[in-house]
């Protein structure tokens, strides 16, 4: 069992929880997720780790409220206990010594590319971040993100916060502008991280995902999040979850993200993309 | 008086047509009286071949002849003196293969139904028996043990008994192994699979679920840090082998490994769970091992109206136990024999809508002594389908040959291993499908009890040189 220490909401649907998990706090590394179960009937729920204190032994998860399990989530109290929570799973992002990186986080994917802004910013690496989200009621983790950037530009679809337009806009314009990056870091939903890759290919600045596809057991055993990379079948939860952009398919990573919407079962989806897909 | 039937008791079974829409047991095991009688059929042979052919070496005909007495509890320490999970290996060894393949009397008729009696008395001593468990003195010394499946659970029971303090560390958040995500309840009720792990720690056993190894800790940190003195890795089976095929990222394509977890270890067919799986209405499983009949067995249960087991050879060589296949198509699985898929077929959402087969028929043996099955030009046809559920085999998990200096594997990935189960790697040891890749639950428990006693050789000469 592991304890809720804290827990705030971020946003209508969007909850930050501090789990007390100290084997999992000491070792976990950015780019790096676990799976938790909220009850013995739940979900396996993957989520990746958004933030950790080696000394306390906490882990922090932020996880979009769109399933069974994770609306449960939202309604559980600090005290209260996760039945399970299992990982560092993955691998943690690689990043070869670059000098300006650009974050671009979508929606619920800011929980996420926080800890990879956070790490690169702490290790002296000139950090830009453009988050993108519907609309300013669900804009999260701004202050954080400020905090660990030289440039934060946050986009709305409906331009009710910050600047109006998609992240890859944003993107488009700095690159127009002449801003050099060497790496950029692309986390949210599926069709953003392909529009990023794809404006991005053209000066081929390298460009890393990170995938979030269905899976159960997160070790390499069930082979549910296969994804196709560069032509050959690769396992997120093993071989990712970071991928290099320019090689994905992501029509038919959409395709199968999308599987468990149809589902005859009463749909208790829980991948975080499909769910920030609406943020 | 010996009994000289030709043929076994049979065993009672849920008739065909209830069972396959439901997850209940399909055989209901003997009674007492049809124990007894099967139990005289043993002639008590002075050379014992059975015990030859079973991998943990029970004495079997010392516990059939107390069942003929009428001496279930006997029969059944008898047993556990060898096997550390008697109800389990009753319901899923393939023993057919194995000790009743050398029974005497199968050289005319059917041999002794040791497996089904090996059951009884497992059931009988479940449901009477005295299951005060004593916690052995604890030597004080410490061994982890990777993987809570069939290899080690074994290996924890054997050192444990032995006075070892055992930790076993499982991935996920329930011990098991394959006898909670693999095997159907159907086959192998996960209550029997609960009360075995429960025994165990009645002994002492400490089970931590949740800790993937490789990852959370290192196996040089469970020495170090830990103060562990040896290590058995019982890891498992890993990646799901595909076929690469056109169509395969389809939705509606599954591995089995996927497939029977959802079922079995998440529970996907009680409403009273959150687990998300599709419930085909005509679904196709391609592959002929134990693994392709639980999964299109699973499929029926869901509620298919079709199920196809689509295998490129011939009836003959279906590399699933007999009484499998016999149970699959009494349940109205339909074989689609000596058929090649090449194609999956989606719709203009992405989901599958047809398989594409080729014929095949056999040739000339290849490397593996079976007749290679080779196409048949222009036989291609389609079978209408919405799932399609890939069964056919795994490669070992590079979780932990990949973060453990000095592990050695070979080409296929498996971890190499001497006669006594010890690794390259000194005071670590590995069995089951870390070693063999997709393999047998006896087989693996065969494996943890040599490595189990190998450990202590081991440890018995670290510290009592």
């Amino acid at each position: 069992m592991y304890k809720i220490v804290e827990k705030r909401k971020l946003n209508d649907n969007v909850v930050l929880v501090k789990v007390d998990a100290p084997f999992i706090a000491r070792k976990v590394l950015p780019g790096q997720f676990v799976i938790f179960r909220i009850d013995e009937q739940g979900e396996r729920v993957p989520v990746t780790v958004a933030d950790y204190d080696r000394e306390k032994g906490t882990i922090t998860l932020i996880v979009q409220t769109v399933g069974r399990s994770t609306i449960m989530l939202g309604e559980m109290e600090e005290g209260e206990f996760l039945q399970d929570v299992v990982g560092p799973l993955g691998l943690p992002t690689e990043l070869d010594n670059p000098q300006r990186v650009c974050v671009i986080g979508g929606g619920v994917g800011c929980a996420i590319a926080y800890p990879q802004a956070k790490a690169l910013y702490t290790a002296g690496v000139q950090v830009d971040v453009i988050a993108g989200f519907r609309s300013k009621d669900i804009v999260i983790l701004e202050e954080e993100m400020k905090a660990v950037s030289q440039h934060y530009y946050v986009m709305t679809d409906d331009g009710s916060y910050g600047e109006k337009g998609l992240v890859t806009q944003k993107l488009q314009q700095l690159l127009d502008e002449g801003v050099q990056y060497d790496t950029v870091i692309a986390i949210g939903p599926i069709p953003m991280m392909k529009f990023v890759s794809l404006t991005t290919k053209p000066a081929n600045i390298k460009t890393i995902v990170s995938l979030n596809p269905i899976m159960i057991d997160g070790t390499g055993m069930c082979g549910g999040c296969r994804v196709t990379v560069g032509g050959e079948t690769k396992f997120a939860c093993v071989d990712g979850p970071d991928f290099d952009g320019h090689l994905v398919d992501f029509d038919e990573l959409m395709r199968r993200n999308a599987v468990n919407k149809t589902q005859e079962t009463h749909d208790r989806e829980h991948c975080r993309l499909r769910g920030a897909n609406n943020g | 008086m010996a009994n000289m039937s030709p043929i076994k008791n049979p065993m009672p079974e849920q008739d065909p047509n209830v069972r396959a829409r439901n997850f209940e047991e399909v055989t209901l095991g003997y009674t007492e009286e049809m124990a007894i009688d099967e139990a005289k059929r043993c002639l008590n042979c002075k050379t014992m071949p059975c015990v030859a052919g079973c991998p943990v070496n029970v004495q079997i005909p010392r516990f059939i002849q107390l069942i003929a007495d009428g001496k279930f509890a006997e029969a059944c320490a008898v047993i556990k003196e060898t096997s550390s999970l008697p109800a389990v290996c009753g319901r899923v060894c393939t023993q057919e293969t194995q000790c009743e393949s050398k029974c005497t009397r199968g050289i005319k008729g059917e041999p002794v139904a040791i497996g089904r009696l090996e059951r009884f008395v497992a059931d009988w001593d479940m449901k009477h028996g005295n299951h005060q468990i004593e916690k052995p003195v604890s030597n004080g010394i410490k061994v982890a043990i990777i993987g809570a499946g069939p290899a080690g659970l074994t290996c924890a029971g054997d050192l444990a008994k032995l006075g070892y303090e055992v930790t076993v560390f499982e991935a996920f958040h329930k011990a098991g192994g394959v006898l909670v995500y693999g095997i159907p309840e159907f086959r192998l009720p996960k209550v029997i699979v609960q009360k075995e792990v429960e025994n165990l720690e009645k002994m002492g056993v400490k089970i931590m679920t949740n800790m993937v190894i490789g990852k959370v800790l290192s196996i040089d940190e469970l020495f170090q840090e830990y103060n562990f003195q040896a290590v058995f890795i019982g890891s498992g089976a890993g990646l799901p082998m595909f076929m690469g095929i056109e169509g395969e990222g389809l939705s509606g394509v599954y591995s089995a490994n996927e497939f029977l977890t959802r079922i079995n270890l998440m529970k996907a067919y009680r409403d009273d769970y959150d687990t998300p799986i599709r419930k085909g209405k005509s679904v196709a499983v391609v592959g002929g091992g134990n693994v392709a009949m639980d999964a299109a067995r699973s499929a029926m249960r869901l509620g298919a109206e079709h199920v196809y087991i689509i295998y490129r050879r011939s009836e003959e060589e279906l590399p699933a136990r007999r009484e499998e296949v016999h149970h699959a198509k009494e349940e109205g699985i339909e074989f689609m024999l000596l058929s090649n898929p090449l194609k999956i077929h989606g719709d203009e959402n992405g989901n599958v809508n047809s398989i594409e087969c080729i014929k095949m028929e056999l040739g000339e043996p290849d490397a593996s002594g079976r007749r290679r099955p080779l196409p048949v030009e222009g036989s291609n046809f389609a079978v209408p389908v919405d799932t399609v559920i890939m069964s056919l085999g795994t490669s070992p998990n590079p979780l932990l040959r990949s973060t453990t200096d000095g592990l050695e594997a070979n080409n296929r990935g498996c971890l190499i291993t001497n006669a006594g189960m010890a690794t390259s790697k000194e005071g670590v040891y590995a069995g089951g499908d870390a070693v063999t890749g997709a393999a047998t639950v006896i087989l693996a428990m065969g494996a943890g009890k040599t490595a189990a006693q190998s450990i202590h050789e081991y440890l018995q000469s670290k510290f009592h040189a």
